[in-house]
């Protein structure tokens, strides 16, 4: 994990979301969740590749023990092809795998990722996953939420929790060894 | 490791075995993408991509175009029949004329052994397409380095693992760019390999590049686990390299006979176009044991991932 290498280079380091508050996010992101949809074991959960796959495996295990629902599609999608960056940066990112064993055609799609920022990362999986289909209605949920700092017209229907960073600071997820949420400053200004 | 440490894809021998590990693991993704109801990706769309086609080609021609278009490019097709070649063009009057209208990626099969490089070589001239990079579809006798990345993708999906598995060409090596790319792969991700067909289409020297000869086909057959088998062109034949197509199928052909007479069941590869009843019969060809419908369907996947790869490099700048 980047975070991992980030925290081994001796970065400065703050808690965002501590290992106690991170299960409440995640069952109040499962109430939000579930004050929308009636049948919430029919909506179609696609998780971007690689750190919303993460995210995603551990709301789906809260939904399923601390609620009794129980989501039979999960997808992850990988995003690498549909980015708007390609060509534009040093390095090219190495795909990671897509697992979409059921189409969106007409369903409705919760999409998942752990950090919105740009939202960048968000239209590209807008795009990618209308190559499955055309989606009944598609959502958007995040744990973290940076504010003030969207280059696109893009918001979230449920948030975790709205963080405030700024452009040299990185917000990451970590769920090893235990879930939280920090943030640290990269040596690389915006 | 995210980019190649080429610019060009003129071959296989430049390329290191990170290079064949990247390509091939991009290509699985890029297999997922044709699986979708919409089987397009964007990556592309700002390229201009030409293919140079100076010698026939189906399968290899329209492989690259559907990658090209997948992957959301513009695409300009050439072929030399019915283009200014007839009228007695070279390659590098063409050739010219191409780069100075400002392409990124240029896709080319030519009949004569280097051709790619040549063009690699001119690019620096024409400030307006110095970016662009070069994918070799087969170079007369020299290398076909798609057809041999396919080839080992197939492989891989089929077995997961290509070190130690032994793989017997079989047929006119002498000839073949397939052969000669398929030798350096294999070779580099450690996978043992021999060569078999009459001593005429075998070159003289070639167990310096690590493999083996033989001339026995089903001493080879029994060895290996997987036979590539390769197109008997039938203006050999003429050229005088073996007597007659019969018996060139008698010694060498695959058949079920010969197949029932092994103890183990082995899979068969063909690069295609194949002759049936000369290299390889009807039945075997479209047998369980054959993979060539396979290796046709990941040619798409395997040709996406090289463009990208390459296309993606950064700047373009050398």
């Amino acid at each position: 994990m980047y975070g991992v290498f980030y925290f081994a280079a001796g970065m400065n380091e703050k808690t965002l979301v501590s290992p106690e508050r991170m299960p409440l996010l995640l069952e109040r992101l499962c109430l939000l969740f579930l004050e929308r949809h009636t049948k919430p074991e029919e909506v179609a959960v696609v998780a971007l590749q690689p750190r919303g796959v993460a995210f995603g495996v551990a709301w789906i295990h809260v939904l399923k023990d601390k609620f009794g629902v129980n989501i039979p599609d999960f997808g992850k999608l990988d995003i690498t092809f549909h980015r708007d960056d390609y060509r534009k940066r040093d390095e090219l990112d190495v795909p990671a795998e897509t697992v979409m064993p059921f189409l969106v055609e007409k369903r409705h799609v919760l999409m998942l990722d752990d950090v919105l920022y740009t939202g960048r990362s968000v239209r590209a999986g807008l795009d990618a996953i209308l190559s499955f289909g055309r989606p009944a209605s598609l959502e958007l949920m995040v744990l973290i939420e940076r504010r003030f700092s969207r280059e696109l017209p893009i918001e979230a229907h449920y948030v975790g929790e709205r963080v405030d960073a700024l452009s040299n600071q990185k917000v990451r997820v970590l769920w090893q060894p235990e879930p939280r949420v920090v943030l640290f400053n990269t040596t690389r200004s915006a | 490791m995210s980019a190649l440490s080429v610019p060009h894809l003129l071959g296989i021998r430049p390329l290191t075995a990170d290079d064949i590990q990247l390509i091939l693991s991009t290509a699985r993704q890029f297999k997922e993408v044709l699986q979708r109801p919409i089987k397009k990706v964007p990556s592309l769309r700002e390229i201009t991509v030409a293919n140079l086609f100076f010698e026939n080609s189906t399968r290899t021609r329209i492989s690259f175009e559907l990658a090209e278009k997948r992957l959301s490019a513009d695409v300009i097709n050439f072929s030399a029949s019915g283009s200014s070649l007839a009228k007695g063009e070279t390659l590098l009057d063409t050739a010219n004329n191409i780069l100075a209208m400002k392409v990124d990626l240029i896709v080319m099969r030519h009949p004569h052994v280097g051709a790619c490089h040549f063009l690699a070589s001119r690019l620096k001239n024409y400030p307006l397409s110095a970016h662009a990079r070069i994918v070799n579809a087969g170079d007369g006798t020299h290398e076909h380095p798609t057809q041999a990345l396919l080839d080992a993708y197939s492989i891989l999906e089929k077995f997961g693992n290509l070190t130690g598995l032994r793989v017997a060409i079989i047929g006119d090596i002498l000839h073949s760019r397939v052969a000669l790319s398929n030798i350096f792969l294999l070779r580099k991700l450690g996978a043992e390999v021999q060569l078999c067909g009459p001593p005429s289409l075998i070159p003289k020297g070639i167990e310096a590049l690590g493999v083996s000869i033989s001339h026995n086909l089903i001493n080879t057959l029994s060895w290996c686990d997987v036979a590539n088998v390769l197109r008997i062109q039938l203006e050999r034949q003429k050229a005088g390299y073996f007597p007659s197509l019969r018996e060139y199928a008698r010694y060498f052909g695959i058949n079920r006979q010969v197949l029932d007479r092994l103890s183990k069941s082995i899979t068969i590869m063909h690069p295609g176009p194949i002759n049936r009843g000369v290299e390889i019969t009807a039945e075997c060809a479209d047998s369980e044991h054959s993979i060539i419908l396979e290796q046709v369907q990941n040619g798409v996947a395997v040709r996406m991932a090289i463009l990208y790869l390459l296309a993606g490099k950064a700047d373009f700048a050398d």
